[in-house]
């Protein structure tokens, strides 16, 4: 293995977890978006070196995914949403800030504790990856249990999907990543479309989700 | 027939709902489409049942055998049956306005992609594909869940979204675990995702890698089973979407999720180094038995009050897949099987009891074997039999899990069956009200298509009392390979 390009797939990879930390201290809903798209850009960036020291072409596409959709499509609909919508430009959290860092740190602490000893054998790009993706998933998952808004539900929910998708172009060889990846996109698509469908029909008054729960103990 | 043109039957059960979903996506009457999407499942069950006589060889994606074959068999019977209760269902809601012509043609195109998915992924032999068909069965019931479009659908259809979205996240990140596990020792490429290779070189794989990668699978794909804390999806998916989805839901959805988590099991427990499953699994199923039981005796609404009956019976039987052995697993398979029949069968009934009294809401529904004494007794015979009544399959399954259970570890014996008895006495009090005491509620009549419901409560009543010897030579067949 080379060391370069040992090395900047670990870069990549630290910077998609450092970028998730990014997420975790944004109050405001288009600063959020914008990190975001920076996920995804390193994301895309990420895959793409995967893609060329692997010698697998069929990566690009999965990374040319994330740079199009990703990167740039799905944050620019979700921020015309937030904007046409009038949706609350400040991000409701559950728990402070400063928890939620130390609670994602607590995260990637564990998935290294984790993954980095049963992966001893395995491949060691996939190794440090599979860590460090391990972490990208679990401080998205802790994205969207601390943030009340939907919107950033679901760039938790992408967030998430990106370490996914790392880990998935991370293990050498695995076939079906790009329809994968494919899929996953088809999904946001959905969610995305879900969330627009929801205002439209003017069904909700907001696009937070704690206005969405109701007391349902007492009726059902 | 599929007999008359030859067709491979795997391909049948494959093809014909996919193109019966293309051809009903643009059928516009209601009575055509209905009937159509009857045929289509029909078709799709003799194509299964053909599967018994003969089935190809396992290929890189795809796999019938002596496990799958009974829940494609199942799923396709109760995808069928319901069908044929959707049809009386949904002459209903467009005569009251609930649903439009052109909600009607999504409707049954959905239902026969969901019947597709559910089959690709029951027939899949590669751990990705499978992913893929649970993603898109997932996908298709969140669209028919808020088909109804009131705020309390969405609200539901959004929850299950979300939380679904969630499980098959981590479904996938197992997946990969699994991959990276098996690179080492079946090399780069297809061949390590192909589950009848992953199983038989099982015993070489990275017992660790396995470990973690079985958590985040039971975590996935529990969270589509409905394991206890996991569950917060599904009593709002099933009381807000269109009873016929309720009914699939409980009877086949889930029982898809865990098909794939048992095929993981299956993996696992082939390696002799990684964790053993069994106390994941018990606890789990203890905790989403004993849960739902307490839970049951809250509800109000008489659809979210058998979904929460559901998540009781899939607590059972994954604890019992959890208790294992020859025993334990032929349990688990029976009470499966009984468990879709008979809750499919109440949903049939609650569907058409919903749609005379015109509320889910229990408190304004009662009397019901005096006003509309077919559906109040069918209704009273499926609590019955979900409640573990002899003699109904249900309580055979349950006997055999009590019993398998009190030989080995009698703690969790006594915890399971208090947690049986909760759950009865909440259905029992509920059924009360509902089936007998004064009539309240419209009491006009019901044109309802009994038969579905009859034929499951049959299959359920003939299994308790006499189970055909061929089968139980099949079922524990099937338990000797799980493990």
């Amino acid at each position: 293995m080379h060391g370069l390009s040992f090395d900047i797939a670990h870069m990549l990879a630290g910077a998609l977890v450092l970028v998730s930390f990014m997420m975790l201290y944004q109050v405001r809903l288009y600063a959020l978006l914008n990190v975001l798209a920076l996920h995804a850009l390193v994301l895309s960036l990420s895959v793409a070196w995967q893609a060329h020291i692997q010698g697998s072409p069929h990566l690009y596409v999965t990374a040319a995914i994330a740079l199009g959709f990703k990167a740039i499509l799905v944050p620019w609909a979700l921020r015309r949403m937030v904007f046409r919508m009038g949706v609350h430009r400040e991000i409701e959290a559950v728990v402070s800030v400063g928890l939620t860092m130390l609670a994602g740190m607590a995260l990637v602490a564990l998935s290294l504790e984790v993954m980095l000893p049963v992966t001893a054998k395995a491949d060691p790009i996939a190794r440090e990856d599979i860590a460090l993706a391990l972490s990208v998933v679990l401080i998205g998952l802790l994205m969207m249990v601390t943030r009340r808004n939907a919107v950033s539900q679901v760039v938790g929910f992408m967030s998430l999907e990106n370490g996914i998708n790392l880990a998935a172009t991370g293990a050498r060889g695995m076939p079906l990543v790009v329809e994968i990846s494919i899929a996953f996109s088809i999904l946001i698509a959905f969610i995305v479309i879900g969330i627009f469908l929801f205002r439209i029909r003017e069904r909700f008054d907001t696009v937070d989700v704690g206005a969405l729960d109701k007391f349902r103990g007492g009726q059902g | 027939m599929p007999f008359l043109l030859g067709i491979d039957p795997l391909v049948g059960v494959l093809s014909i709902p996919l193109v019966a979903a293309a051809v009903l996506a643009f059928v516009p009457g209601y009575r055509v489409s209905a009937g159509m999407n009857m045929a289509a499942s029909l078709g799709s069950l003799l194509c299964a049942l053909m599967l018994l006589a003969g089935r190809p060889a396992p290929g890189q994606y795809l796999l019938v055998d002596d496990l799958n074959v009974v829940f494609i068999i199942l799923n396709t019977f109760v995808g069928f049956t319901t069908s044929v209760f959707s049809a009386s269902y949904i002459a209903h809601e467009l005569e009251i306005g609930r649903l439009t012509q052109r909600h009607l043609r999504f409707y049954h195109a959905m239902y026969q992609i969901m019947q597709f998915g559910m089959g690709l992924a029951l027939v899949a032999n590669n751990i990705g594909l499978m992913w893929v068909a649970v993603e898109l069965a997932t996908l298709t019931t969140v669209l028919m869940v808020g088909i109804y479009r009131t705020a309390e659908a969405l609200e539901a259809a959004w929850k299950y979204f979300i939380l679904g979205s969630v499980g098959i996240a981590l479904a996938l990140f197992g997946t990969i675990l699994v991959y990276l596990a098996a690179l080492p020792v079946i090399g780069e490429g297809m061949d390590a995702m192909v589950w009848t290779t992953l199983v038989s070189r099982a015993a070489a794989l990275d017992p660790s890698l396995l470990n973690i990668a079985f958590i985040f699978l039971l975590l996935g794909y529990g969270t589509k089973v409905g394991l206890a804390p996991l569950h917060a999806w599904l009593p709002d998916a099933h009381s807000e979407g269109p009873t016929p989805i309720s009914a699939v839901l409980s009877g086949l959805l889930l029982n898809v999720a865990l098909y794939a988590l048992l095929r993981f099991k299956m993996l696992i427990a082939a390696n002799p180094g990684a964790l053993a499953p069994g106390p994941l699994m018990i606890g789990m199923g203890l905790l989403s038995l004993i849960f739902a039981a307490f839970m049951l005796y809250r509800r109000r609404d008489i659809k979210r009050m058998f979904a929460y009956s559901s998540i009781e019976h899939m607590g059972i039987i994954v604890f019992s897949f959890g208790m294992a052995g020859p025993l334990g697993n032929f349990a688990g398979l029976l009470h499966m099987a009984m468990h879709s029949l008979t809750k499919s069968a109440i949903f049939f009934a609650v569907g058409h009891i919903v749609q005379v009294k015109g509320t889910q809401r229990m408190a304004d529904i009662g009397g019901l074997t005096v006003s509309h004494p077919v559906l109040g007794w069918s209704l009273v015979a499926g609590v019955a039999a979900i409640g573990g009544m002899p003699p109904f399959g249900v309580f055979t399954s349950e006997f055999l899990v009590a019993s398998t259970t009190f030989a080995r570890v009698p703690v969790l014996a006594v915890l399971f069956v208090f947690g049986l008895l909760l759950a009865f006495g909440a259905l029992l009090l509920r059924v009360n009200d509902l089936a007998f005491g004064p009539v309240k509620g419209p009491v006009g009549p019901v044109r309802a298509s009994y038969l579905p419901m009859f034929a499951h409560l049959l299959l359920v009543l003939i299994a308790g009392i006499w189970l055909p010897p061929p089968l139980v030579a099949w079922f524990h067949h099937v338990a000797v390979q799980l493990g």
